[in-house]
């Protein structure tokens, strides 16, 4: 096992530059520009193409605990990433920082557990495979390795919350300010690596799949007027 | 007052032979694409049944419409739950609800191996193209009144005795009519109050229900805030589309595809002018006076009140003089005949039914069959299909309303007959049109046009005026010997 993981980290230094530096900006890249061109060129193609229609009862307990559990894990990378000082003065008490690791730990398990769910309906209904496409799979492998790698850092390399702020926090900062600087994270075991390289795949593909619902989340609903009149011409 | 106009439909049950042929034209036309194979934006059901989808009137299974303790709510969510049901509509009928779309797998007569039996065309699932056993379909009951799955679901029937549910129910006597439905256009959509998008809308100036493609996001909560369960979700597009009342065709002057074919002749279309400052009033007035309510706040397009603020609010003439010609009008407001259905979901809907008279309950004595009795208006409370069963459908559990129509219908039956037969005596038919508060006149006017209407009768539809309008927002020039304007992509399902 520790042979292993030495391989590993030792792999996962070789391939820094390319995962920690260049990945990050061709993402990035990638997902502001293709997503712009899809929203002007083919509009119609966002939705969150929900399959509950055709089947309903697994629908809920595999798409609502993703769906929850996500939103929550990353929720917390934000905060983390954007006020890393709230994080690290939370944690200054031990209870604490053991009651949000807890907490972010359960999240992502149901993340996990959700994911997996997906899967096997996707799989299984036969209905709901038909409107399965490869985008769709791609997305899943993805994600279901996020979500597991998520949660195997937070139970290998614990108290993430704590060096999320030392570590990652000032890199992603030098990242943001177009002053990379990956000397911090070089020492970062592999898991954490891969973790990250990861999520940088997801965001470069995310314009390719459905995740762009994402996007398109109502929230003018919460203050409009109920009922919607539109004019040919403006009155 | 904010006058609007409306275009409104009125359906003459009485009138309808359950062909469904307007379910197939609409169907030719805007539902033959994959992912809506199972829509039918029209359909005709067999009443007493439970419908398509089934069941669809059981607002407490599919909470649809609205509520109005002091504060009108959609049933189906609030604009809190909107944010937590994102993910899983709690509400939200399936497929299963409808019908698995299916056809025949002919191939197999021309490709099935050489073998002792004939080969069959076996059904299969047009979602999956797997083989299934039909289990139901889009109007699966129809003409099955008396069946005790369907028929003796039917919402409706609460508050019927024990003695009618016999009457309507036993076989020998099996009675039952058509209720064809399309989408409503209300005044107060479910629908449009429900988007999370903002993609359905109400167009200003005819009061069409659309729903932008381009804006829709799948969340949908369309599909379980309409109560009649005419917005529909198309799996493959993962849009959902519904009734457009062929605005193209309207545009153009033509009757909706469903109406223009109707072989029975019972639709009618024609502007209605409303006060939109009334609408959640309306809205939130209780049952008993909802009907009232509703067609209180319909307008007198001869009224010169009414006219000059029409024009204020800028309803061109044209549309002004239609709604003055406009036979809805006639049929809801003047002669009260029509009804609008469900009125208790409150979202005001502006397609309205003329209840049907329904054969009279008969009995035997020494093997002549009697149905005569002294009383003018005995069929109506003693018809095969309780009146009580007409109110829950057309007049919020009211039978006031329903009766006063069914009477008027009958006087007018009968003094036609005086007329044209003669072999009723014309002294009990005028005394019946009095009674049915009715004069010989309407009652003339109520033939014609329920009988001898013509095709420009039965749709007085004004121009759009849309070639003036687009010209503010696009140069036409522009888009010379192109595809023209507006949705100009094939509507591909996104990754
Ligand atoms: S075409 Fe007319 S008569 Fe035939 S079912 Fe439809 S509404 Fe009834």
């Amino acid at each position: 096992m520790d042979i292993l993981s030495s391989y590993l980290n030792d792999l996962f230094k070789y391939l820094d530059v390319p995962l920690m530096l260049v990945l990050p900006y061709v993402a990035v890249f990638t997902m502001v520009l293709v997503t712009i061109q899809r929203y002007r060129t083919a509009k119609f193609t966002y939705s969150s193409l929900s399959s509950q229609f055709l089947e309903n009862r697994q629908h809920f307990w595999s798409v609502v605990p993703m769906h929850y559990g996500i939103i929550i894990v990353l929720l917390g990378h934000f905060v983390a990433f954007l006020t890393p000082s709230v994080i690290t003065a939370w944690n200054r008490q031990p209870g604490r920082l053991y009651v949000l690791e807890v907490f972010a730990l359960a999240a992502g398990i149901a993340t996990l557990v959700g994911l997996i769910s997906i899967v096997v309906r996707r799989l299984t209904v036969s209905k709901v495979r038909v409107v399965t496409t490869v985008s769709d799979w791609i997305l899943l492998v993805l994600l279901l390795i996020q979500a597991g790698t998520g949660i195997s850092i937070a139970i290998f390399v614990p108290w993430g919350s704590s060096w999320f702020a030392a570590s990652i926090a000032p890199y992603l900062w030098s990242l943001t300010e177009l002053r990379p600087d990956i000397a911090s994270v070089t020492g970062l075991p592999w898991l954490v690596k891969w973790h990250f390289a990861n999520a940088f795949l997801v965001i470069g593909l995310f314009p390719f799949t459905r995740l762009v619902h994402i996007l398109v989340v109502p929230n003018p609903y919460l203050w409009r007027r109920p009922q919607v009149v539109r004019w040919y011409s403006d009155k | 007052m904010e006058v609007r106009a409306q275009t409104s439909m009125v359906f003459h049950l009485d009138k309808c032979i359950g062909c469904h042929t307007c379910s197939i034209a609409c169907k030719n036309i805007w539902t033959d694409r994959r992912g809506t194979e199972y829509m039918w934006w029209n359909n005709v059901e067999t009443k007493p049944g439970t419908g398509y989808p089934s069941l669809w009137e059981d607002q407490d299974k599919y909470h649809g419409g609205w509520d109005a303790n002091g504060k009108l709510q959609l049933r189906s969510t609030s604009k809190a739950q909107v944010v937590a049901n994102i993910f899983h509509n709690p509400s939200m009928p399936t497929l299963d609800d409808y019908y698995e779309p299916w056809e025949y797998d002919y191939q197999n007569l021309f490709n099935a191996p050489e073998g002792s039996d004939q080969p069959a065309a076996l059904p299969i699932s047009m979602i999956t193209g797997e083989q299934i056993d039909i289990e139901s379909g889009p109007n699966w009951d129809d003409d099955l009144s008396g069946s005790p799955i369907y028929a003796e679901n039917d919402p409706n029937l609460a508050g019927l005795t024990e003695d009618q549910r016999r009457q309507l129910f036993a076989v020998q006597r099996l009675v039952f009519f058509y209720f064809p439905r399309i989408c409503n256009h209300c005044l107060n959509p479910a629908c449009v109050a429900s988007c999370p998008s903002g993609a359905l809308y109400k167009r200003g100036e005819d009061g069409i229900v659309l729903l932008d493609q381009k804006r829709c996001r799948a969340w949908r909560s369309c599909v379980s805030a309409c109560p009649y369960k005419k917005t529909y979700f198309n799996w493959n597009t993962g849009k959902s589309e519904k009734c457009i009342l062929c605005f193209p065709r309207v545009e153009t002057g033509q009757a909706p595809a469903c109406f223009h074919s109707c072989v029975g002749r019972i639709r009618f279309l024609g502007v209605l002018l409303y006060d939109a400052d009334r609408i959640e009033e309306v809205a939130k007035t209780d049952d008993d006076g909802l009907i009232d309510a509703h067609r209180d706040m319909i307008l007198d397009p001869n009224d010169p009140e009414v006219i000059a603020e029409a024009k204020k609010a800028g309803i061109p003439d044209s549309t002004i003089k239609a709604a003055q010609q406009s036979p809805v009008y006639q049929f809801v407001k003047v002669w009260k005949l029509a009804l609008p259905p469900h009125l208790e979901y409150r979202t005001l809907p502006m397609l309205f039914y003329v209840p049907p008279m329904s054969p009279v309950l008969s009995s035997k004595n020494d093997s002549t069959i009697q149905h005569e009795s002294d009383q003018l208006f005995h069929d109506i409370d003693q018809s095969r299909v309780p009146i009580q069963f007409l109110a829950n459908l057309l007049g919020t559990g009211n039978e006031s309303k329903v009766r006063y129509a069914l009477k008027k219908l009958k006087a007018t039956r009968w003094y036609r007959r005086a007329v044209t037969v003669g072999d009723v005596d014309m002294e009990t038919a005028r005394r019946m049109l009095s009674e049915a508060d009715c004069s010989p006149e309407e009652a003339d006017a109520i033939y014609r046009l329920s009988a001898l209407n013509t095709v420009d009768e039965r749709f007085v539809i004004p121009p759009a005026h849309r070639e003036e309008a687009v010209e503010s927002t696009e140069d036409p020039m522009d888009r010379k010997k192109s595809a023209g304007f507006g949705f100009l992509a094939a509507p591909k399902r996104g990754l």
